[in-house]
């Protein structure tokens, strides 16, 4: 399941003038200001990115939600988004796996890389793509079917018959989801009469099941009592030793606990990012320091 | 004097909310009356009449030998072979519309026909068949053309109530089942069908216990009042039961009129039956899915 997880930093697969490779060795400043910081190692200078975001623009119909973002996001390490309601979080989490493609009328600018391939190429598959950048909506949204048939959906769309193979995947993402030791013992009920929490922890084993490489979070937690959040956040802290995770956060205290790099998106741009210590403690725009200390938003 | 008023508009208010309840009220019960003085004419006379034979005959000349054998397994070859053919088509147009189609012009024209098609009085479907079926593809008037005819008039009632139940799938099954790598096909196979699927068939059953009671589009495509034999495939000629019903009122022997009502009885209880069925599929499966 974790075999595709790359052990060493990344070759750089393309070496355009203009292409990421530019991006990658010039960082943008406020990534790399803090040298030395070990807290995100994987963010000095010339380290590949997992997700490269360049000059990224995305409009619903003739309204425009982003503009000109530009990001890179590294490997096996948690980027929180934040912003006020509206700014676009959650659109931007979407053109990663490419779920705006469902919207009518809706367009994008720029280029996305993850990997070096550009996801939004003609060549991109876009269910080959979905199945490497697994998402997890705000809502959990289980399948009316067993815990078991819901796990297991991901590996069977892809053409996974065998049983042994589908019991040992649903276990393993259970278990990585932390959820393994509460439904080992009835696989077979239906998955709406789990916990709102657990719920949730589902979705996050169904979407690791897919065996994927980034992992988005849109608001996970939103809906869920302080426990159940508390468990999502180990979660996820233990998840990116193995995954690249995107969360968006209207929680400030839980972007500075579960995330190694935070950007603030404001009216569809994205206003500052750097290390998460670093941002809350040290934001450079006024703009992040009102949001951050809860002046707006 | 202006509290006056007001409390006189508040009454006259109240008495309109009154009468109004009680007009509904007398509708109803109005409704209800008719409807069982026409069941109870129905059963006092046609309730002697039914019997094992009653079930086991074909027609006859004489009113006492006379039975819906033929006519009843008819019913049911029409009506099976009507499922077979509507069910797959007016699912597949309701996919279509409702996953696949783009919002534009098309789909309007196409969304905007179904729904006039669905008011088309029945005869016109039938003169259609005549046409369509029996002539120019040359069926003849076998219980097949019977059942093509019978499948374009509810047609446009199975789409429209498969769009709905498919409507009634939350985007957000779609959303998981996408994001989780599946194509747009398999999401439609694994989630939405299946969670679609007691509304669709409550809607087509509904649907085809419309299709049993039609008489006037089978006359036009020639189901015929006597045939003894009933039809062992679909390219034998049949009748069923809202024509022999029709056949024997007009029939000049008093006792016919009693020979009627017990085919009326029969009738009305396969529509209850297919009725009943409908309304425990939704109740059955309607209540396992909460989203
Ligand atoms: N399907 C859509 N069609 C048209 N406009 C949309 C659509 N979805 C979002 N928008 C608009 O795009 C902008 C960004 O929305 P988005 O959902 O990305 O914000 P967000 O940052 O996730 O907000 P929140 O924190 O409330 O979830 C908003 O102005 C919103 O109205
Ligand atoms: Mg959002």
């Amino acid at each position: 399941m974790t075999d595709h997880h790359p052990n060493a930093p990344l070759e750089l697969t393309r070496a355009t003038s203009n292409g990421p490779l530019a991006e990658q060795v010039q960082a943008p400043e406020d990534l790399d200001r803090h040298d030395g910081n070990v807290a995100a190692p994987a963010v000095e200078r010339g380290q590949a990115s997992m997700i490269t975001v360049s000059d990224l623009s995305f409009y619903y119909g003739a309204v425009q939600a982003l503009t000109d973002v530009s990001m890179r996001i590294p490997p096996r390490n948690v980027t929180a988004l934040i912003g006020p309601s509206g700014c676009g979080k959650s659109t931007f989490l979407r053109c990663i796996n490419r779920m705006n493609d469902l919207i009518e009328e809706s367009r994008v600018e720029g280029s996305i890389h993850i990997e070096g391939q550009d996801i939004y190429s003609p060549q991109t598959d876009v269910v080959e793509l979905r199945k490497r950048v697994g998402m997890v909506f705000q809502k959990s949204n289980p399948f009316p079917k067993s815990i078991f048939d819901n796990v297991a959906y991901g590996p069977r769309v892809a053409g996974i018959r065998s049983r042994t193979a589908l019991e040992e995947i649903v276990e393993s993402s259970l278990f990585q989801a932390a959820l393994w030791d509460e439904v080992k013992d009835r696989l077979d009920a239906s998955a709406l009469k789990l916990s709102g929490g657990q719920q949730q922890r589902l979705c996050i084993a169904r979407a690791l099941a897919t065996g994927p490489e980034v992992l988005l979070m849109d608001e996970p937690a939103s809906a869920l009592d302080p426990a159940s959040t508390a468990r999502i956040e180990d979660l996820v802290s233990e998840l990116k030793e193995h995954y690249t995770i995107v969360i968006v956060t209207h929680n400030m205290h839980q972007a500075a606990r579960v995330s190694d790099q935070t950007a603030f998106f404001f009216e569809g741009r994205l206003f500052e990012m750097s290390e998460t210590a670093e941002l809350f403690t040290n934001p450079k725009q006024k703009k992040t320091e009102d949001y951050i200390g809860g002046r707006f938003g | 004097m202006s509290e006056q008023s007001a409390v006189r508009r508040q009454r006259r208010k109240r008495l309109a909310a009154r009468s109004f309840e009680w007009l509904c009220l007398t509708a109803t019960f109005l409704c209800i009356i008719v409807l069982a003085a026409l069941l109870s004419g129905i059963i006092y006379r046609g309730a002697g009449w039914l019997s094992i034979e009653f079930l086991t005959n074909g027609p006859s000349r004489f009113p006492d030998q006379s039975g819906v054998k033929a006519a009843l397994i008819g019913s049911v070859w029409l009506i099976g072979l009507t499922a077979l053919i509507s069910v797959p088509l007016g699912t597949g147009a309701a996919i279509y519309l409702e996953e696949y189609a783009r919002p534009g012009i098309l789909r309007q024209f196409i969304q905007t026909n179904v729904s006039n098609l669905a008011g088309v009085p029945s005869i016109v479907y039938g003169i259609l068949g005549l046409g369509l079926f029996v002539r120019t593809l040359a069926i003849g008037d076998t219980v097949l053309a019977g059942a093509l005819t019978m499948s374009l008039l509810i047609l446009p009632v199975v789409i429209v109530a498969a769009q709905e139940a498919l409507r009634a799938v939350p985007d957000s099954i779609r959303h998981a089942s996408l994001a989780l790598g599946a194509t747009r096909w398999q999401t439609i196979q694994h989630q939405v069908l299946p969670a679609a699927l007691p509304g669709i068939s409550t809607g087509t059953i509904l649907a085809l216990s419309r299709a049993l009671g039609e008489a006037a589009p089978l006359i036009a495509v020639g189901a015929l009042a006597f045939v003894s034999r009933y039809p062992l495939g679909p390219m034998d000629k049949y009748t069923v039961l809202p024509i022999q019903i029709f056949n024997w009122t007009g029939k000049p022997q008093h006792d016919f009129q009693n020979v009627a009502a017990a085919g009326i009885i029969v009738l009305l209880g396969v529509l209850l039956c297919m009725n009943a069925l409908a309304v425990f599929i939704r109740y059955r499966y309607g209540k396992q899915i909460r989203w």
